[in-house]
């Protein structure tokens, strides 16, 4: 039925199977979609968000995903600045993934303010010292520029490939892509940073506090780098999973273990400077302000267990394995690392909004606790279906992976 | 600006712990007077608004040695560099120079809560519903014109009653005067307080008796370390409050020194104020 569409010479499922794959991912959808409603119609009472947890999960979800999605600027990047030609293979799903990730926290945050409608007052009485003004020009330019890059590969379709006007276009742009690249990268630089700079420099929570240089904490740097430590691990789970999904080869292995080795230096270094910056902060800031390293974890269901995770567990032990050849070549350790450090990058953000707000900074105030309702999952869900939903669309008819004929001559399998 | 902020006010409270007996008639009169919102239900604390809030803290000591204090937590109104002003994403809330006053525009605010998470005292309110004053029960009378409701998915907080000092420049004007005067301008907590716990004056001037007060050595300043620099001081002779209202590593908490002059000089008696 929809054949045509589909690029040519590649098998995919039956319209009715995929009709049935689409379907608990527009239950999520749907779900998020009446979470959504009642926020706006009736506000945010609907979350179970307070004057203590001002932040709660959809910030969670947010600097998760932007995190995650760092995928996209950092191999575009590679691909389009530093010529790693290999690249070219997975720098489609790469951008796709990126803008999944950003419009998902875009909308995401158009729900999470109170008064969604005055958005726009963010840019037109922008506070210039405040580093959520940053992240906000940042995300708002870069999800333009992720538009401007997944032109191209919707473009690319069959059928669309048939107009002339949009087969110059595509491939025009195709050609100056370097520059949005360049664009992309100065941007997501900015704002991966200043989403760290956002909670270092909250001096008056010790918790989340750094010192740091010139205007920007080291939060500024350590996110930058854990982002583009962790997206390109993020990359090669979704591709590992559309692979096994489809059972095909989509990308040669060259490209996927190119990112993780990269991933592998990149996450090391993080590690060092996440050690050295939190022992700073331990020994610095935190007696500065009268309080011990175990006064945070006094109260509440948050532990020191957390920090082991994040940087033994998912930090260190997933840098080790990547960083060697013989490990990352095996599939399963390869998604093994990659696995541990995206929930490290998500734990580590979850540290700094929720505990950060969870902790009472004045000595007599009590440890409130918080669970999201089913408003809060459904919004923060929908992001999944939606984001599974667009790359599901965006498999069966554009040539995401170029390399998928060439890896699979005579496959005949029902894929997704 | 920094020179400006000198010559100009910077007004500032000081609430005396000792005086306190927790009547909790300052958050009344706080709430009243700024139009407070309120809900059927007020049991959530979490998310009812109270600008002024009155902690109820003890020493922790087991029976007979217990002692309790109210804390009554306004605005800390921070000087030079407030947690919330800098975080603001469309400069909802900005520190006057001229007053020292942090103010909040409601009509500007997105309600994105940054200033919230900054807030180390808890002490900025979003509206998680929409302005209720239930007309049965006769609260919608007591609405004051000079404060403008707030609207839900907006963050609100203590502001000093600013319309007050509005209401006494005004009056200044009327009459050719330049300044106000010490009582001219004096927040509905600090006018309402039974037991004159709560003195609210311009810190700048050395006539008012605020700046008298916190050179007091019982005044202290909540979450002093942070370095917020709050122009609310608290006065206790208690060393155990004093060391409630900071974190302090062992070893460093120092007791007010000269007991015998405490002794003498800082008892309940009448005009123990004349230190």
């Amino acid at each position: 039925m929809d054949s045509p569409l589909i690029p040519e010479g590649v098998k995919r499922c039956s319209p009715k199977v995929f009709f049935f794959w689409t379907l608990p991912w527009l239950g999520l959808l749907l779900w998020g979609g009446l979470a959504a409603i009642l926020c706006l119609w009736k506000g945010l009472n609907q979350t179970n968000m307070s004057n203590i947890f001002a932040f709660a999960l959809w910030i969670v979800f947010d600097l998760g995903l932007i995190a995650l999605g760092a995928g996209a600027f950092f191999t575009g990047f590679l691909t389009y600045i530093i010529g790693k030609k290999e690249l070219k293979n997975i720098i489609n799903a790469a951008v796709i993934i990126g803008f999944i990730c950003y419009s998902g926290a875009v909308a995401m945050l158009g729900i999470d303010i109170g008064q969604p409608l005055r958005g726009w007052f963010i840019f037109w009485h922008a506070n210039i010292h405040s580093m959520l003004v940053e992240v906000s020009f940042c995300i708002t330019c870069y999800l333009g520029v992720l538009a401007v890059e997944f032109i191209p590969i919707i473009l690319a379709n069959r059928k669309l490939q048939e107009v002339k006007e949009f087969r110059l276009f595509g491939h025009n742009l195709h050609e100056i892509m370097a520059v949005f690249a360049a664009t992309g990268t100065f941007l997501s630089f900015f704002h991966q940073g200043s989403l760290g700079g956002m909670f270092g420099v909250m001096y008056a929570r010790p918790f989340a506090a750094r010192e740091g240089f010139y205007i920007w904490p080291w939060t500024f740097f350590l996110f930058i780098l854990s982002a583009i430590a962790v997206g390109p691990c993020f990359t090669i789970l979704c591709t590992k999973l559309t692979e096994a999904i489809s059972r095909k080869k989509l990308v040669p292995d060259n490209a996927v273990q190119l990112l993780a080795k990269i991933s592998a230096w990149l996450l090391s270094a993080y590690m060092i400077l996440k050690i050295a910056d939190t022992l700073a902060w331990i020994y610095g800031i935190v007696p500065q302000e009268g309080l011990t390293f175990m006064d945070f974890f006094k109260q509440g269901p948050y532990g020191v267990w957390m920090v082991v995770v994040e940087i033994i567990i998912c930090g260190i032990l997933p840098a080790i394995i990547l960083m060697i050849p013989n490990a990352r070549k095996q599939t399963g350790w390869l998604i093994t690392a990659s696995l541990l450090a995206c929930v490290g990058i998500i734990l580590n953000r979850f540290m700094f909004i929720i505990v950060t707000l969870a902790i009472p900074v004045m000595p007599f105030t009590r440890f409130w606790s918080y669970l999201p309702t089913w408003q809060e999952w459904g919004l923060s869900l929908a992001i999944v279906g939606y984001g599974i939903l667009l790359f599901s669309l965006a498999y069966r008819y554009l040539p995401v992976f170029p390399k998928e004929l060439e890896l699979n001559p005579n496959l005949e399998t029902r894929t997704a | 600006m920094e020179e400006e902020h000198v010559h100009g006010h910077r007004f500032g409270m000081v609430i005396d712990l000792d005086k306190c007996t927790g009547c909790g008639t300052c958050m009344v009169a706080c709430a009243a007077e700024n139009n407070v919102s309120v809900r059927p239900d007020e049991s959530d604390k979490q998310r009812s608004i109270t600008w002024m809030q009155l902690f109820k803290i003890s020493n922790g000591k087991d029976f007979p040695d217990t002692e309790v204090s109210y804390f009554p937590r306004p605005c800390m109104h921070c000087n030079h560099h407030p947690p919330c002003v800098s975080v603001c994403v469309a400069t909802a809330t900005k520190l006057d120079f001229h007053t020292g006053i942090v103010s909040q525009i409601y009509t500007r605010c997105i309600g994105c809560r940054y200033c919230q998470a900054a807030c180390p005292y808890q002490a900025r309110y979003f509206n998680w519903w929409d302005g209720y004053f239930p007309k049965g029960k006769g609260l919608d009378r007591y609405l004051s014109p000079e404060v403008s409701p707030r609207m839900r998915g907006v963050v609100e907080k203590c502001t000093f009653c600013h319309h007050r000092l509005m209401r006494a420049k005004n009056q200044a004007y009327a009459e050719d005067r330049r300044e106000i005067e010490e009582d001219e301008y004096v927040t509905a907590c600090a006018e309402a307080c039974p037991a004159q716990a709560i003195t609210f004056g311009d810190l700048n001037n050395p006539e008012h008796k605020v700046s008298q007060l916190i050179k007091h050595p019982f005044a202290f300043r909540l979450l002093d370390r942070l370095g917020t620099e709050p122009k609310v001081y608290y006065l206790s002779s208690r060393d155990w409050i004093r060391r409630l209202a900071d974190n302090f590593l062992p070893g460093e908490y120092h007791p007010v020194v000269n007991k015998n002059w405490m002794e003498r000089e800082w008892s309940t008696k009448p005009g123990r104020d004349t230190f």
